[in-house]
C-alpha cells in the first residue's frame, strides 16, 4: 500500500527539512522544474578542494520531493565533487527506506537530477 | 431514453439524471482500485467513456472501415458518410449554422490553427488581449507569434473583469476555466470586442461537455473545442469558424486531402474544410464523437448543465467543512473544484486518496501562470460530470479526511 510512503522518517523531513534555506556565494548551484508537477527545487554547494563541504536548497514541493532533497542533501555532504554523477537512484531509495510506486518515482529523481547537473553548470 | 432522466422530478424546467443509471453504461466505473469502488472525478481532465461510445467505434471497424474521400466501394462511401454526417451533427449540436466545423486532433491544435492559420496571415502585427486564467494552449501558441500581448488580471474570486482598449485586434478567452470553474460572460465580451472591432476567440473545452452551446446566441469567430472531455476518444477536436472567415485562413499542415491539384512546381488547395484537414483524419474517434454527441443529446445538455452544476455546488458545500481547507474561485461555477490543504501538497492528497479508490487530478492543471497568481505551486481538482452523483463527493470527503491522519496533523 502506498500510504506506507508517509512513514514517520519521511514525514519529519518534510516537516522540518535538513539544509533548507539559500546560501550566499555558493561555489554551483543549479535549479530544476519538474514539468509535470511543478514541484520546484534549487541546490547550491560550497566546495573546498574538491569536497563537498556545505550544503542548501531551497523550492517547494510534495512530502516525497521535499524528504528525497532533505536527505540527499546530507548524504553529499563531505563527498568528493566528482562522485555526485556516480549517485544510483538504487542508493537514494535506499536512504529514503520505503518503496515508492511508479507514479511517484519523479519525486525521488527530481533532487538526484539537480544535483547531478550542479558541476556542469558555470561556475558561478 | 427517458430512464436517464427521472421521470417525476420535474425542477422548474428540467429532468434529474438517473445517475446510477448512466453509471452502468461506463465500464470502467465497475472497476475497483485498492479494494474500493472506483471513484473517477478527473473529468476535467478527460471524461470516461459509455459503452455506446466503445461500441460505435467496434462496429466501425468490424463493419465500415474504409478510408474517407478516397474510394467509391461500399464501405469507403459509408465511412465518408458517417464522417461528414459528424460534421453535420457538430453544426447542429453547438447552433453554429454560419460556422464551418473543421476537425483537428484536439483543442490545441485547433488554437494554432487559428493563431497560425489565420491571425498570422490577418493581424500580423495586432495586440492580443487574453487573460491569467487561461490553459496553456491558449497562452504557448500566442508565443510563436510576434503579436503583442496582454493579460487581463482575474480578482481574487477567480472572476474576470473584462475590459478592452481600442487597440486590442483579437479577444481569446477561455468559456470557463479548467481551474477556477469560473463560466465567463461571453455574450458580454463577444459584444464589446464586436463594439471594439475585434475578433474573437473561445476556448469552449470546458464548457463543451456540460452547457448547450450556441454560437449563434454568443456569436464568437472562432470556437474550439475538445472530444475527449465529452465522452469521445481522444484524437479528436473541433474548431467551428465563422464561414466568411475561412477564405483567409491557411493551412498549418500539408500534405494529401487538403489540396485541388498537384504538379511537380506547386499545388492548389482544395475548398474549406478539406485544405484545413491534410492526411488520413481520425476517422474513428470522429465515429466516437458522433456517438458521444447523440448520448449527451439524448440526455439533454441542460439536463446535464443542470446536474454537474447541482453537483458541483453539492460538493462546493461539503468542501467548505474540511478543516484549513483553501478553495480557488468563485461560488458560480461549473463542473470542478481546486483547492488545496493547509500544510499538505495537492500530490500527496491525490496519492493518499488514490487508496480509497478516488481520482482526482494534482499539480499545475497546465495553467502555471494562474497559480503564481494565488501565490500557490500546486492545486488539488475535483471535477465532476454525469456520471457523478452525490455519494462520489461524500467518498471524496471521507476520504480528505484522512489525509490529515496520514500527514499526523
Amino acid at each position: 500500500m502506498s500510504l506506507d510512503m508517509y512513514a514517520e522518517e519521511i514525514l519529519d523531513h518534510y516537516r522540518n527539512p535538513k539544509n533548507f534555506g539559500e546560501m550566499k556565494n555558493p561555489d554551483y548551484e543549479y535549479e530544476e522544474l519538474n514539468p509535470i508537477c511543478g514541484d520546484k527545487y534549487k541546490f547550491q554547494i560550497k566546495v573546498e578542494n574538491n569536497i563537498i563541504k556545505s550544503v542548501k536548497f531551497n523550492g517547494d514541493g510534495c512530502a516525497i520531493s521535499m524528504a528525497s532533497c532533505s536527505i540527499l542533501s546530507e548524504f553529499i555532504k563531505e563527498m568528493e565533487l566528482s562522485k555526485i554523477k556516480k549517485i544510483q537512484i538504487d542508493e537514494l531509495l535506499k536512504l529514503l527506506k520505503i518503496n515508492v510506486s511508479l507514479a511517484r518515482m519523479k519525486c525521488v529523481t527530481l533532487s538526484l537530477n539537480i544535483i547531478k547537473k550542479l558541476n556542469i553548470n558555470n561556475d558561478l | 431514453m427517458e430512464i436517464y432522466l427521472k421521470d417525476i422530478t420535474n425542477i422548474g424546467d428540467y429532468l434529474s439524471l438517473n445517475v446510477s443509471k448512466i453509471k452502468k453504461d461506463f465500464p470502467i466505473l465497475k472497476r475497483k482500485i485498492n479494494g474500493n469502488k472506483f471513484i473517477y472525478l478527473d473529468s476535467a481532465s478527460t471524461s470516461q467513456k459509455p459503452i455506446q461510445v466503445i461500441n460505435s467505434i467496434k462496429n466501425f471497424y468490424e463493419k465500415n472501415n474504409s478510408n474517407v474521400h478516397r474510394s467509391i466501394y461500399k464501405t469507403s462511401e459509408e465511412s465518408t458518410k458517417m464522417f461528414e454526417l459528424t460534421r453535420f451533427k457538430i453544426k447542429k449540436f453547438l447552433d453554429a449554422e454560419d460556422y464551418e466545423i473543421i476537425f483537428t486532433k484536439n483543442c490545441t491544435e485547433a488554437i494554432n490553427l487559428v493563431v497560425n492559420g489565420w491571425v498570422k496571415k490577418n493581424i500580423p502585427k495586432g495586440k492580443i488581449l487574453s487573460s491569467v486564467m487561461e490553459h496553456h494552449s491558449n497562452i504557448v501558441p500566442w508565443f510563436s507569434l510576434k503579436n503583442p500581448i496582454k493579460f487581463l488580471d482575474v480578482n481574487n474570486y477567480g472572476e474576470l473583469n473584462f475590459n478592452i482598449d481600442n487597440n486590442i485586434k483579437m479577444v481569446s478567452l477561455t468559456h470557463v476555466s479548467n481551474v477556477l470553474g469560473t463560466i465567463n460572460n461571453v455574450k458580454e465580451i463577444s459584444e464589446k470586442c464586436y463594439e471594439n472591432g475585434s475578433y474573437f476567440m473561445l476556448d469552449g473545452a470546458q464548457s463543451t461537455p456540460h452547457m448547450k452551446i450556441s454560437l449563434k446566441k454568443i456569436n464568437c469567430d472562432f470556437f474550439t473545442f475538445s472530444g475527449h472531455k465529452m465522452l469521445s476518444p481522444t484524437g479528436v477536436g473541433v474548431l467551428a469558424v465563422k464561414k466568411e472567415l475561412t477564405e483567409k485562413m491557411n493551412p498549418i499542415l500539408f500534405g494529401s486531402d487538403m489540396i485541388k491539384e498537384v504538379n511537380l512546381e506547386n499545388f492548389t488547395v482544395a475548398d474549406s474544410p478539406y485544405k484545413f484537414e491534410a492526411g488520413t483524419p481520425n476517422i474513428e474517434s470522429v465515429i466516437g464523437l458522433s456517438s458521444a454527441i447523440d448520448y449527451l443529446e439524448k440526455i439533454g445538455m441542460r439536463n446535464i448543465e443542470k446536474h454537474t452544476k447541482k453537483i458541483t455546488k453539492y460538493a462546493f458545500e461539503q468542501l467548505q467543512k474540511i478543516k484549513n481547507i483553501k478553495i480557488y474561485g468563485p461560488k458560480k461555477r461549473i463542473g470542478l473544484i481546486s483547492f488545496n490543504l493547509k500544510n499538505i501538497h495537492s500530490h500527496d492528497v491525490a496519492s493518499i486518496i488514490n487508496e480509497y479508490g478516488i481520482a482526482i487530478r494534482s499539480g499545475h492543471h497546465c495553467a502555471q501562470p494562474l497559480m503564481k497568481r494565488f501565490n500557490v505551486s500546486s492545486m488539488s481538482r475535483a471535477s465532476f460530470y454525469l456520471y457523478n452523483d452525490e455519494y462520489d463527493v461524500d467518498s471524496l470527503i471521507n476520504s480528505l479526511n484522512k489525509v490529515y491522519g496520514v500527514f499526523k496533523l
